[in-house]
């Protein structure tokens, strides 16, 4: 802010805008982007001695692989995480609309996770396949709400702060894996993957049944919050609790039942990764996902579509700069720096769409 | 034993309490900075590449004030400058404050595990690691006579300079925030800001200096963490969820920095707990881990029910504040 003088006004102030036209947004918000991607080249540049053109196909690469010798190894890798940090996004964006801040899609992924194990340990042998596909998709959408609902209740019941509780919830759901694996990992500390219970691998793809689901579950969400009395429901209590009661929507069911949907889709995630992709469980299934869903959904304005934008982009700087890290022979914590320094940025932007600086004698305006 | 178990736990309690010190200032206005896991992150990070580059350039002949006043002006001015772009993003581009947190810590984890696994290569050191004992060793100078008094002295006397200044810097922002004017303005800046504003007091300043403050001061946990605990060695995630713990202890505390030095050694206690509980498992032992959050979740909740209002968050905590909001 400018130091402000007695009998002076401001040299600038700042007026909120509601002018700006959704394309000039998303200019704002694709400029920032390609800016905040060339500083990242920057940095690579200062680190490896690489030049920018470099950096740029060794990321390309990374992510796409030798596409033009039929190797499309590397493209399923990228859909695949794509899909499972958007299904994450997706679980918290009904949360999210309602001004819930679900910090805990990581526990709740989890523990869908846990679920899904225990049902493919347990019953694998037991159950036929079809029966136990279905079993384990109840059981981890089950566990999923259930870490969802707890936060949810007291929320609803006592006003507690959700923010931290589903903070807390997310490293209990941590500790409970840590003991089953060494539990179950017999003193090593891994669970060997499970034969049993597996998600179905469609023309010899393993990663396919994990997009489609998704695929479908974007279209769902969008569907739902766009489209339902329920979703009508969810943005009027995160507008304004008042203006919900007033039109007779019971504010603590809506909570509670937002957030049972919440975790569920979380739990979704989780069997995702156990019974879809690794057949196994370890503390770190999630790995900091659930933590990076969250700056998606709200990236991606809670719309799904976006959604999936935000999300290919984030994967493709994770995979590419873990790349550029690989090739350079630095550590891999690279892709964290790099999608921390664009999402600040993007974040950032923000600011530029919702506000302009007006500055003194109202006569210079600034169109940010 | 006990002796033993009560050190270990204040050890372990130093980190979470600097963290939290530091996140109940910036929460005193009106910021949840969800950053401080990253922050602390940085701070130990820069800490150890001020400590690497004075090992590398003082070779052996290293001065005791230089070699500790170095890594601690590092890791503060690491810990501000993360603490800048957070408060910048959040109090003059009043950018949403969760997500804004959430991308300071993966940023800040990734600066502290990048450098932390690349500073050998990228400076072409002749050393094989980051193994800064003889830093440590400075760091860790206790006071002559704690092994002369016997228990009492080995559990008062027997720590490092950082212990003792996490203690001082917890009381002094206890006294500052209840006692005097600039506590009574921050507090109502978190309280209120418009009332705040109102009243003549200049939001942004004091939004800016609690967030800055603060993020100094969780800094330097991560700094008594790489020094002190783990005598120099860094290696990439050790420091773990310990910023997130120390999210937890400011809700434990209640938002009073001196409950905040009696809680840090609670949950360094209860961290501890299952080394010294004979005849437990590998496996019950991870259990027992979720002791400290098991424990702020019920005292989130007992707080919320009681609605006492001394013990409440800030009321306008992760609100940004825009004056022409009406």
């Amino acid at each position: 802010m400018a130091k402000v003088k007695h009998h002076r006004e401001p040299l600038f102030h700042i007026v909120k805008r509601d002018d700006m036209v959704w394309w000039q947004a998303w200019l704002v918000r694709i400029a920032t982007i390609v800016i905040s991607v060339f500083l990242m080249g920057l940095l690579s540049k200062m680190l490896t001695e690489k030049s920018l053109l470099e950096t740029f196909e060794i990321m390309y690469r990374g992510v796409f692989g030798r596409i033009e010798t039929g190797s499309t190894v590397m493209l399923w890798k990228y859909l695949q995480e794509i899909a499972i940090l958007l299904c994450l996004a997706l679980a918290l964006t009904p949360a999210f609309k309602m001004k819930f801040w679900n910090c805990g899609a990581e526990g709740q992924a989890l523990i869908g996770g846990f679920a899904s194990m225990i049902c493919m340990i347990e019953l694998g042998k037991t159950l036929s396949y079809p029966v136990l596909l279905a079993v384990i998709a109840v059981t981890s959408m089950l566990a999923g709400a259930l870490w969802g609902l707890i936060p949810a209740v007291f929320k609803a019941l006592f006003n507690t702060n959700e923010t931290l509780f589903t903070l807390m919830m997310n490293y209990i759901a941590t500790q409970i894996i840590a003991y089953y694996v060494y539990l179950k990992g017999g003193g090593s500390n891994i669970i060997q993957p499970v034969a049993e219970g597996n998600l179905p691998t469609i023309g010899g793809n393993r990663y396919l049944v994990n997009i489609l689901v998704v695929a479908l579950l974007t279209v769902f969400v969008y569907v739902y919050l766009k489209y339902s009395k329920h979703g009508y429901e969810i943005s009027v209590v995160g507008e304004s609790q008042n203006t919900a009661r007033y039109i007779g929507i019971n504010v603590k069911k809506v909570i509670i039942r937002t957030m049972a949907i919440s975790g569920a889709l979380c739990g979704v995630a989780g069997m995702l990764l156990v019974a879809g992709t690794d057949h196994s469980i370890n503390t770190n299934t999630v790995g900091g996902q659930g933590f990076t869903a969250i700056m998606v959904s709200w990236l991606g304005q809670f719309n799904p579509f976006i959604m999936v934008f935000m999300t290919g982009l984030i994967c493709f700087l994770r995979l590419g700069a873990g790349k550029v890290a690989d090739t350079c022979m630095l550590n891999s914590a690279f892709a964290d720096i790099v999608v921390g320094i664009v999402i600040l940025c993007v974040v950032g932007c923000e600011f530029l769409i919702r506000y302009s600086i007006k500055f003194r004698h109202g006569k210079k305006e600034v169109k940010a | 034993m006990i002796t033993q178990f009560i050190c270990r736990a204040i050890l372990l309690g130093v980190p979470l309490l600097y963290g939290s010190t530091g996140e109940i200032i910036t929460e005193k206005s009106g910021h949840l900075n969800l950053g401080i896991p990253g922050i602390m992150y940085v701070g130990a990070i820069s800490g150890v590449i001020g400590a690497f580059l004075y090992e590398g350039a003082a070779a052996g002949a290293m001065n005791g004030v230089l070699a500790v006043l170095i890594p601690f002006i590092c890791a503060v001015v690491g810990s501000i400058l993360m603490g800048l772009i957070y408060s910048f993003l959040t109090v003059t581009l009043r950018a949403n404050q969760n997500v804004t947190g959430l991308a300071i810590t993966t940023f800040g984890i990734g600066l502290g595990n990048f450098f932390g696994g690349s500073l050998v290569k990228l400076t072409s050191s002749d050393l094989p690691s980051i193994a800064l004992t003889k830093t440590s060793a400075f760091f860790s100078v206790k006071l002559p006579f704690a092994d002369s008094l016997g228990a009492v002295g080995e559990i008062l006397f027997s720590h490092d300079f950082l212990t003792y200044l996490a203690i001082i810097i917890a009381v002094l922002a206890s006294f500052v925030l209840n006692k005097t004017r600039v506590g009574l303005n921050l507090r109502s800046v978190g309280e209120n800001p418009a009332t705040a504003d109102a009243a003549g007091i200049n939001v942004t300043k004091y939004k800016y200096l609690a967030t800055c403050a603060g993020s100094a001061i969780a800094g330097l946990g991560g700094l008594q963490y790489v020094m002190s605990y783990a005598n120099g060695v860094w290696s990439n995630n050790a420091f773990g969820d310990r910023g997130w713990m120390a999210i937890a202890l400011v809700i434990f505390a209640l938002w009073k920095p001196s409950f905040a030095i009696f809680g840090s050694f609670v949950f360094g206690a209860l961290c501890n707990a299952n080394n010294y509980i004979q005849g437990l498992g590998t496996e019950t032992q991870e259990l027992f881990k979720m002791l400290p959050y098991v424990v702020t979740i019920v005292v989130l909740i007992i707080t919320s029910m009681r609605k006492k209002r001394e013990h409440q968050p800030p009321a306008s905590l992760g609100i940004s504040y825009f004056r022409e909001d009406r």
